[in-house]
């Protein structure tokens, strides 16, 4: 019983996103004015012929040094899960 | 129990081509697809090729977990001074300063299309370098730690 | 009412992507699994993001020997690599976490994980 009403809403939920998707255009976009503007400026200003990487280092640097951030934080906390016991301590957080 | 000796002879083959790939999609990040990210995952599936072939006593003779750590925190201390270089140079926080015209890097690049000059984009490829270099570091660090973090469980 | 349903691919593909993840989160008992369904939504959402930008029958946003044609949007593809990096953290501090919880209860079942409470 559980599991046919688990069923039933998740469909009820699909129903609900396919109509919803219904109605985004896809091919064209409402508004491009911002993304105009960096692929007519991005050669000059940049010097660089991609446009996505001067995008993501020029344009918007300082978003991807939070990202870089992040990947920092997330080696650190691996490598604080996996840290090797000192002699006298049972658990982690004694 | 081991793997065959012709999974780690093709891996032992295999590791430095993953490397000169990887480092290619690096250093071309400013002119075809890919970047420091994209190349820094390449680099990482190549030390993940050898991780797999061989048990993790083997390799840790060849790639410790120091030296990633060392790639991993130069990387994003490149990336760091990279953007305080700016600030010296007169302009803000992580500008590009070295572009369009000049020397090192800095050769101008005319509007629409054209084959790519490596020479071009001024400070990017210096920040593409150093975001390789750290994901590359990171991604293997990861590895490492969950295989020790095995290897003490079966004692 | 049957224009309503003519959806584009990719949109309906990113619909039944998450509705799939969904249920794969919510219904199963191992660690590992809920994991597969977090990692098979988060595919789901960069492929919204990448779609997102189409332009009618665009090329690559690079200059480099482009063919003639109108350059599809970048800017949708850069927060796309953002979102890859930050999804490929979460599941490695995920995946640590599920093996320390194996290591101390001796089992993944979320029903027997319960020393929380009470």
């Amino acid at each position: 019983m559980r599991n046919v009403l688990f069923s039933a809403i998740l469909l009820l939920f699909f129903g609900g996103l396919l109509y919803l998707a219904a109605d985004l255009p896809f091919g064209h976009p409402p508004r491009t004015d911002m993304d105009d503007y960096y692929i007519r400026h991005a050669q000059e200003q940049t010097g660089a012929n991609n446009v996505v990487t001067s995008i993501v280092f020029d344009f918007r640097g300082f978003d991807t040094l939070g990202e870089a951030t992040v990947l920092f934080t997330a080696v650190l906390g691996v490598g604080m899960m996996f840290r090797k016991l000192k002699e006298g301590e049972e658990y982690e957080n004694d | 129990m081991k793997m065959t000796k012709i999974v780690r002879t093709t891996a032992d083959l295999f590791f430095p081509f993953c490397l000169v790939f990887g480092l290619y999609v690096v250093v071309h990040g400013h002119l075809t697809p890919g970047g420091g990210f994209q190349g820094g995952a390449v680099m990482a599936t190549g030390t993940a090729l050898l991780l797999v072939a061989r048990a993790y006593d083997d390799v840790t003779g060849r790639i410790r977990k120091g030296a990633m750590k060392a790639c991993e925190a130069a990387g994003l201390l490149i990336f760091l001074c990279a953007g305080f270089s700016g600030l010296f140079a007169g302009r803000p926080f992580m500008a590009n300063w070295l572009a369009p015209a000049g020397q090192w890097f800095r050769t101008f690049v005319a509007h629409g299309p054209n084959p790519g000059d490596l020479n071009t984009a001024g400070l990017l490829p210096l920040l593409n370098f150093g975001v390789g270099i750290e994901v590359l570091g990171g991604l293997t660090v990861i590895l490492l730690y969950m295989l020790s973090g095995i290897k003490e469980e079966k004692k | 009412m049957s224009s309503r349903l003519l959806l584009a691919m990719p949109y309906f593909t990113v619909v039944v992507l998450i509705v799939l993840g969904l249920a794969v989160m919510l219904s199963k008992r191992n660690l590992v699994k809920i994991l597969m369904g977090l990692s098979l939504m988060e595919s789901a959402v960069n492929l919204f993001l990448v779609a997102t930008g189409y332009r009618h029958d665009g090329v690559a946003p690079i200059y480099t020997n482009v063919p003639a044609g109108p350059m599809v949007l970048p800017t949708v593809q850069a927060l796309t690599l953002t979102s890859i990096v930050i999804g490929v953290a979460t599941s490695a501090m995920l995946l640590s976490f599920a093996m320390v919880i194996y290591k101390k209860y001796g089992t993944t079942d979320i029903q027997k994980i319960k020393k929380l409470k009470g």
